[in-house]
């Protein structure tokens, strides 16, 4: 039995699947990076209401520091109506990070799931590519603002405004923006189905949900997770859009693409007011794109072997 | 019994055999237009029948795209098969569903071609080794290693590499853990899958010895899928050669490498690469013209007639069956049965011959 023991440990590899891609992770340079700014941002949003919190100004405080620039008292200085602009981006961060990893959680599970069914069993291939093909067709702003209208106010009353939107949006994004991962997803199913693992798999007698489980969604994870680092881009920016057209969140409730589009009227006088959120969106989208990445390799054991 | 069940190696007592395949037909539809209309079928596997007796191997040769893998993989239902029945250890295969179907599974079991390609990438050798453990056993974690161990000893692989990734492997070790894998379950049938065409030479012996040796310590029966003639003459006792989803001749190892009785089992072995220079040199080889029709519109009658060296008038009306027309010989050609009996060949009295598709004992 010690023999069998000592033999189950391997002298030359780590033995936890988990440590060793932890340390594939950590020689991907641009990976460590990307999380690591990511984690600060992350921070930044959750701690920094604590941390800096200016108070609120009175009407006469805030008509003098319109516009103002960098200084002390406001770090990254004013908008329009005088309100601290270090303050507004940590309450635009924790919205906008949020929505955009929620929504991209939804559309990547609606994307993989109907990929891999339509991949998989060709009875449905039919149905759900078409109805993958109608969503693509369908005018993406209209419905969207359609959605928004027809529902906010009903899913509001259901959960508090705030709560309400912010759930209305992430469906809305999550639902509109899973047809190019499911393409992609389907793509590779079809291929990887008739490699002969999958058969020897059901040679076996896998059934086919373990099947799909053990074989096929393990092997389209690097397709999937480029989809997904790529949508977290897109569900900020598209939330942002909403917010501009008046039917996102409120006004008054400021996301990093609301900042943006409020900064650009401005742009010209202040270039300061698109710059910082424009760094936030940027900085977040190409962090995790690097962490996609980064994990993607750690993944693949044909990678982490070198 | 379609076949006489004679125990060949004794020649007395009637053993039954482990598979008894009758008249498996594997078609594959083809729809064109843009209705999408079903205009007619890929014959893959056009009504082939054959049988193993427990610890046999039986060779299954024949050129690119006759077949022989779609019979293999029909045998296991990893396709379903369009007509027959494939009776495995007493039950048919064929009309087995779901969990039943699920329960037999451990009992066959195939080695495939592609060592790469059929190990799961992304899967470590002992939870390859181990799925179906996992899947058919109620084994604990350890019990389950313990096994994984074990078989990994038996098919000469070093324990250490447990959990290491099939790209670390040479193409001799994976088609290991592809045979470890198909033994995991203590199967009585494997269907070898050209188990050996994807790797050198040198590794060919190494894995045919192995599956040699496995066959003699744990009684196995192979059904074993080649084009490599001389590879199938040093592992099977008996061999069906296929031409166009049919089998055109079934016999005992020796008789058939001997003296080919259909001409294109003649055809096939003068093929075979002579090592000896001066016999190479004086060989008589018999070149055929012309390619193998398509399947999915094969000749109306025997399928070999379009290339055949001595075809005859009623080759292109008839089909033949296969017949016994020597002890243990089974042919499908006009020149042996009494229809085309003009030709050299030694047509035995009609009260011999046992037509294939009555299913009646001889």
């Amino acid at each position: 039995m010690t023999d069998t023991r000592a033999a189950a440990t391997r002298p030359d590899k780590p033995d936890s699947q988990l440590r060793a891609i932890w340390q594939q992770f950590r020689t991907h340079t641009g990976a460590v990076v990307g999380l690591t700014i990511l984690a600060i941002l992350v921070i930044l949003v959750l701690i920094g209401p604590f941390a800096w919190n200016p108070g609120k100004p009175s009407v006469l405080e805030a008509l003098k520091s319109k516009n103002l620039g960098p200084s002390l008292r406001h770090p990254l200085g004013t908008d329009q109506i005088g309100r601290d602009l270090l303050t507004r981006m940590i309450q635009a961060g924790k919205v906008s990070l949020a929505v955009g990893f929620v929504a991209m959680a939804i559309s990547i599970l609606f994307g993989t799931t109907i990929g891999i069914l339509a991949g998989y069993f060709r009875r449905l291939d039919g149905p759900l590519m078409r109805l993958t093909d109608v969503f693509l067709a369908l005018p993406l702003i209209p419905l969207l603002l359609v959605l928004m209208m027809l529902f906010r106010d009903k899913v509001a009353a259901l959960t508090g405004p705030e709560l309400g939107v912010f759930l209305l949006i992430v469906m809305a994004i999550g639902v509109t923006s899973w047809m190019q991962t499911a393409r992609i997803v389907r793509g590779e199913v079809l291929a990887l189905k008739e490699r002969e693992y999958v058969l020897a798999a059901r040679s076996i007698g896998t059934p086919p949900r373990r099947l799909i489980l053990r074989h096929i969604l393990p092997n389209v994870v690097s397709p999937v997770m480029v989809a997904a680092t790529l949508g977290i881009a897109d569900a900020i920016i598209t939330e942002s859009v909403l917010s501009f057209l008046g039917l996102g969140f409120p006004p008054d409730f400021p996301t990093w693409g609301r900042l943006l589009f409020d900064g650009v009227e401005y742009m010209q006088l202040y270039p300061v007011r698109v710059i910082w959120p424009g760094l936030a969106i940027s900085l977040t989208v190409l962090s995790v794109n690097y962490i996609g990445d980064g994990l993607r390799d750690a993944l693949d054991p044909r990678i982490r072997g070198r | 019994m379609t076949e006489p069940a004679l125990d060949r190696r004794t020649g007395e007592s009637p053993v039954t055999p482990l598979v008894q395949v009758t008249d498996l037909k594997m078609y594959f539809p083809i729809y064109t237009g843009i209705l999408r209309r079903h205009t007619g079928d890929v014959k893959a596997v056009d009504g082939v029948s054959f049988s193993i007796q427990p610890g046999e191997t039986l060779g299954l040769v024949g050129e690119s795209g006759c077949g022989k893998s779609t019979v293999g993989r029909a045998l296991l239902r990893l396709y379903d098969p369009t007509a027959g029945q494939v009776m495995i250890g007493g039950d048919d295969v064929t009309r087995l569903q779901g969990e039943a179907l699920r329960k037999k599974r451990p009992q066959m079991q195939m080695v495939f071609q592609d060592p790469q390609a059929s190990l799961n990438p992304r899967m470590s050798v002992a939870e390859i080794i181990g799925e179906p453990l996992l899947e058919h056993t109620t084994l604990s974690a350890q019990e389950r290693q313990a096994r994984v161990f074990e078989l990994m000893d038996q098919v000469g692989l070093n324990r250490r590499f447990a959990n290491r990734f099939p790209h670390e492997f040479s193409g001799g070790q994976r088609q290991r853990i592809g045979i470890a894998r198909a033994l995991a379950l203590n199967p009585r049938f494997i269907v070898c899958d050209e188990p050996i065409a994807a790797l050198d030479v040198s590794i060919q012996a190494q894995v045919v010895n192995l599956l040699e040796d496995l066959q003699d310590r744990l009684g196995l029966t192979y059904l074993f899928i080649s084009h490599d003639l001389s590879m199938v003459r040093h592992i099977a006792d008996r061999v069906a050669v296929m031409y166009l989803g049919r089998i055109a001749e079934l016999s005992p190892r020796d008789a058939l490498y001997d003296r080919p009785l259909h001409p294109y089992a003649e055809a096939l072995l003068s093929a075979v690469p002579e090592p000896d220079p001066a016999a190479e040199a004086s060989r008589d080889r018999i070149i055929l013209s012309g390619d193998v029709p398509s399947p999915a519109n094969p000749p109306r009658g025997c399928n070999f007639c379009t290339r055949c060296p001595r075809v005859m008038d009623i080759c292109r009306q008839v089909k033949p069956e296969l017949l016994q027309v020597e002890p243990d010989r089974w042919v499908a050609c006009h020149l042996y049965t009494s229809a085309g009996a003009t030709g050299t060949g030694k047509p035995s009295s009609t009260n011999d011959k046992t037509r294939i598709q009555q299913g009646e004992d001889a």
